[in-house]
């Protein structure tokens, strides 16, 4: 051990003041009544509460299928960037990454103008289109990099071995292009879930998501309810997040 | 033993690395002007020896004095020493004129000078037409020059070399270590020089320390260490060698191989086990009955390069490496003889594995953190007792299924009719093994002891 | 395989072309005076005029926040480099237990996902009675930007020479001079994509920013369109001064790439 892993030590500070303890403070208001004293109210509200309920649901339900939707159309766009034969220039990967420069919200608004230009009805499907059109650069990147830095040589290795293309696909560049997927799923799945300003633009107020009525509550001074609320997302990221290393462990 | 003014003083010097401890008791002095080289294997400390020197790492135990004077606390950029870094560690981002002028422009040197400096130590290096290069641009053996320009730069008191030569070609390493040579020669500056080849060392040294497992093994010039190995390590480190169990009958007189030799060595006391090196240049071909002392049957011949490299089976069913400069067909029968003065003979380390041990149960013993069942006869639970195990008693098996503890083995040693090994375990003690197996170094070893292989005995003292 | 090569640059081209389709549907209606979007009321360049010389409602709002924005992204990427850099550093240097631990605490602001991060960091500032505004809004903005420059900067650690920092003590730098004229060069190209992704990401923040900003009225370029947004009518200024932005991060980009090409072209 020498002297420079003391230079972390600011930056451990930081992390335990800025991040540490807030996640603390969430627990701790979500366990508390407004005066400050113990209670599982705020949970049981929750959880005896329809509505709640039923907007995690579909929240839950509108990030499964963002989270696949994302997977079905960004892996083979992933794999065709990272492929040299199909496509040899990095500009075109700088351009699916480009749009994220612009303000989300902006772009956000203006696909729903569209929507309304076309005469589509603002609800769940334009939702849908609109989430996947926010995070399907969050799903590419990821994947894409994971492709790019695999040895060529175990692909050919397979074909080597036999392998028809398809095989190699399945058997070798799917399975060592998981980590990828994984790291995918991670940056679509739980900012799905937790979207407020985008989803409201996107469905006129129409469908409210779990970002939303965590949003009102904090907003509306109810800090112990939206605390609970948010303490049931930070259960979820933690299952996620352990599901997720042990997957890629496998992988 | 210690001259008057050695320039570096290191006295009871160790280091430890969490619990794991990397250097014992290191004594050790170095005379102004000497080049001084620590030779070892990987692992065996000598970097973290030439880091404390430097002062990159601060010791546990023991102090460092240069000039009389302890700097153990003094940091590395108030030491009057300058490293030349293992892959030379160049400033990438400045070329050859500004990575060589570094240290002289933190002490503010003036410009003129400093270029005065840099084109006389660059020419020393016979870099002179690189200045402006780019680091990044040179070649291995040019940006060696560089690192070696960038240290002398700053006139230390002591010049620290950590591997300098370990990344280049042969060929390269060869020249290189000519005008390392001539430099030191020139300069007149102290040299502590770390590798691990044996050959770099010996060409190069004025006094070679030989370190392994953390331990001094021997100082010596290179003649000395070459001729007069102190133990079986250095025998089998330093050169080719033969290294052969054997019994002292007397003063001047040794048995190995089964058979009898006269030999120089006195003062081991009669009918003691030794170990014996002889070297392979050292066994010569005759054709007189007269001189033969045993026979043997050429079972290889390799030509390298300057002399042929043969193997025997001798009359008694030893393997020998024998070094000369006529090859000997294979399946030759030839009579071969050795010079008493040409015998090495040594004190054994050990003789048998020997644990602190404690009986935990009736038949059961404890040692190495692990239970083992054996005869316990005429001890009583807990007793503090030693268990000894013989060295062919050990089996070692390539699984962890019935095996004790497990470990790696670290270190191979033939020895003419059987391997001498040592094996590290997950806990980091050691196990010696004498088997007939051929195992690699680095393989992965379950150990298994029989009960009746186990002997235990009453502690009688600290030690022997 | 021509086939199929053709197959997939369509797939590549149509994916792109949604993507930008929105971007370049607010181009276009940049170029009109309607107040709405999807409005053509015939060309006009109007809104550019108003968005330079400032003579559009509520245009001192739009400018701060747009000024805002650029503030804060500036202070929180610039300490998110220092303290990411010297944070790299440290972790790199560290073994075991400690090293997990940090890593996993810095790991803790990526996972989350952004309304987790507000909410937490405001509680916080509730608990501890800090007033907020542009203070707390950087702090934050911090939190979620250092660990970027972390995972930039420690790469560059491991392509170094380890000995390089020891060679400048060795040569008789201190630790502050070693630290400035050898490990900041070295670091450099991380330290410098850590910056860019910290601002980028401080540009676009949305939620975060909308919990910690507090109640003095303090905008950016996202919480403005939000409140515009929820008002009813986006001020149309907005639609010429994405299109600029975007053009202008487009020029960047591209020159980026462009000396990059060459840079590779010359190895």
């Amino acid at each position: 051990m020498n002297k420079r892993s003391g230079w972390a030590l600011p930056y451990f500070i930081f992390l335990v003041l800025f991040v540490v303890l807030p996640l603390l403070l969430i627990v701790m208001y979500a366990l508390q009544d407004g005066s400050g004293h113990f209670t599982l109210a705020n949970l049981g509200k929750f959880f005896s509460d329809r509505d709640s309920l039923s907007t995690f649901a579909l929240s839950i339900e509108v990030a499964i299928e963002n989270t696949v939707l994302c997977i079905l159309i960004g892996y083979p766009a992933a794999y065709i960037l990272a492929d040299k034969r199909l496509n040899r220039s990095a500009v075109t990967v700088v351009l699916f990454i480009l749009p994220m420069w612009i303000n989300a919200l902006m772009r956000t608004l203006a696909t729903a103008e569209l929507f309304t230009m076309a005469g589509v009805q603002l609800g769940k499907g334009t939702l849908l289109f609109g989430m996947c059109y926010d995070y399907l650069p969050f799903m590419i990147y990821p994947i894409y990099n994971q492709l790019n830095k695999m040895d060529k040589s175990y692909a050919e290795a397979a074909q080597d071995l036999g392998a028809t293309p398809a095989e190699v696909f399945r058997k070798v560049t799917l399975p060592l292009s998981m980590p990828g997927v994984w790291s995918g799923v991670m940056m679509v799945f739980m900012p799905t879930v937790s979207t407020f300003a985008i989803s409201e633009f996107l469905t006129n107020n129409k469908i409210k998501l779990f970002g939303t009525i965590i949003q009102e509550n904090i907003n509306n001074s109810m800090w112990n309810y939206g605390a609970a609320l948010s303490l049931v997302m930070l259960v979820i990221i933690a299952i996620t997040t352990v599901l997720q290393r042990e997957e890629a462990d496998e992988s | 033993m210690t001259p008057k003014n050695p320039i570096i003083n290191i006295e009871g010097l160790s280091q430890f690395y969490g619990d794991k401890q990397v250097l014992h008791d290191i004594n050790l002095y170095v005379r102004k002007g000497e080049f001084i080289t620590l030779l070892g294997p990987s692992g065996c400390g000598k970097t973290t020896l030439l880091r404390l020197i430097a002062g990159f790492l601060q010791p546990t135990q023991g102090r460092i004095l240069l000039d009389g004077n302890d700097i153990s606390d003094v940091p590395p950029y108030r030491r009057p020493l300058n490293t030349v870094f293992q892959r030379y560690a160049l400033f990438p981002h400045l070329d050859v004129y500004d990575n060589v002028a570094f240290g002289l422009k933190l002490q503010k040197v003036p410009e003129a000078e400093i270029e005065k400096r840099v084109k006389k130590v660059l020419k020393l290096v016979s870099m002179s037409d690189y200045e402006d290069r780019d680091v990044n641009s040179l070649s291995g053996g040019q940006q060696q020059r560089v690192a070696i320009a960038r240290a002398l730069i700053n006139q230390p008191r002591v010049l620290l070399l950590d591997e300098p030569l370990a990344a280049l070609d042969l060929k390269m390493r060869k020249d290189m270590q000519i005008e390392l040579k001539e430099m030191h020669k020139k300069l007149g500056i102290t040299f502590i020089y770390v590798t691990h080849d044996q050959e770099e060392a010996l060409t190069l040294s004025d006094t070679i320390v030989v370190m392994n497992e953390g331990r001094i093994q021997q100082i010596g010039t290179p003649i000395d260490i070459y001729n007069e190995p102190v133990n079986a390590f250095v025998a089998d480190f330093i050169g080719d060698s033969n290294i052969l169990n054997g019994k002292m009958f007397r003063d001047r007189r040794v048995a190995f191989i089964k058979h009898e030799f006269d030999c120089v060595d006195e003062g081991f006391g009669e009918n003691v086990s030794v170990d014996v090196v002889v070297r392979p240049e050292d066994i010569y071909f005759t054709t007189d009955p007269a001189k033969c002392q045993f026979t043997a049957k050429v079972n290889s011949c390799i030509f390298k390069g300057v002399h042929y490299e043969m193997w025997v089976d001798t009359d008694t069913g030893y393997e020998l490496m024998i070094q000369d400069y006529d090859p000997y067909p294979v399946g030759s029968e030839v009579m071969l003889y050795i010079d008493p003065d040409d015998i090495q003979v040594m004190k054994k380390e050990r003789r048998l594995n020997s644990f602190d041990a404690r009986v935990v149960a009736e038949g059961r013993v404890s040692f190495l953190d692990t239970e083992f069942e054996c005869n316990t006869e005429g001890f009583a639970e807990g007793d503090a007792v030693r268990a000894e195990v013989r060295f062919d008693k050990v089996d070692l098996l390539d699984h962890e299924e019935g095996a004790a503890l497990t470990g790696n083995i670290v270190a191979i040693l033939y020895k003419g009719d059987h391997y001498h090994l040592t094996v590290k375990t997950e806990d980091g003690d050691h196990i010696w093994v004498d088997t007939n197996d051929i195992w690699d170094k680095g393989d992965f070893v379950g150990i298994r002891i029989l009960p009746e292989d186990i002997k235990l005995s009453i502690v009688v003292s600290a030690d022997e | 395989m021509k086939v199929k090569t053709f197959a997939a640059r369509v797939y590549i081209w149509l994916l792109l072309i949604v993507l930008y389709a929105p971007i370049v549907f607010i181009a276009i209606f940049s170029f009109t005076e309607a107040k709405s979007l999807g409005n053509w009321t015939g060309f006009s360049v109007q809104l550019y005029q108003n968005l330079f010389t400032g003579s559009m409602q509520n245009s001192s709002g739009l400018l701060s926040a747009v000024q805002n924005t650029l503030l804060i992204a500036l202070a929180a990427s610039a300490v998110a480099t220092v303290l990411g850099t010297l944070a790299a550093i440290g972790i790199f240097n560290m073994k075991g237990r400690r090293r997990r631990t940090l890593t996993f605490l810095n790991n803790i602001p990526m996972i989350n996902p952004d309304i987790i991060t507000g909410v937490s960091l405001f509680l916080l500032f509730v608990f501890l009675h800090i007033s907020q505004g542009y203070l707390t809004v950087i702090l934050a903005h911090i939190t979620f930007c250092t660990p970027y420059v972390v995972l930039n900067v420690l790469p560059k650690l491991s392509q170094m020479n380890p000995n390089v920092y020891e060679a400048a003590l060795d040569l008789g730098a201190t630790p502050a001079q070693a630290l400035w004229k050898v490990l900041v060069p070295a670091l450099r190209p991380g330290m410098i994509s850590g910056f860019i992704l910290s601002f980028t990401m401080s540009l676009d923040d949305f939620a975060v920013t909308f919990f910690t900003r507090g109640t003095i009225g303090l905008d950016t370029l996202s919480t403005y369109i939000y409140a515009d947004a929820r008002k009813g009518g986006l001020t149309p200024e907005l639609k010429p001064l994405m299109t600029i932005l975007f053009l202008l991060v487009l020029a960047v980009l591209l020159f980026i790439n462009i000396r990059q090409s060459k840079n590779s072209d010359k190895e």
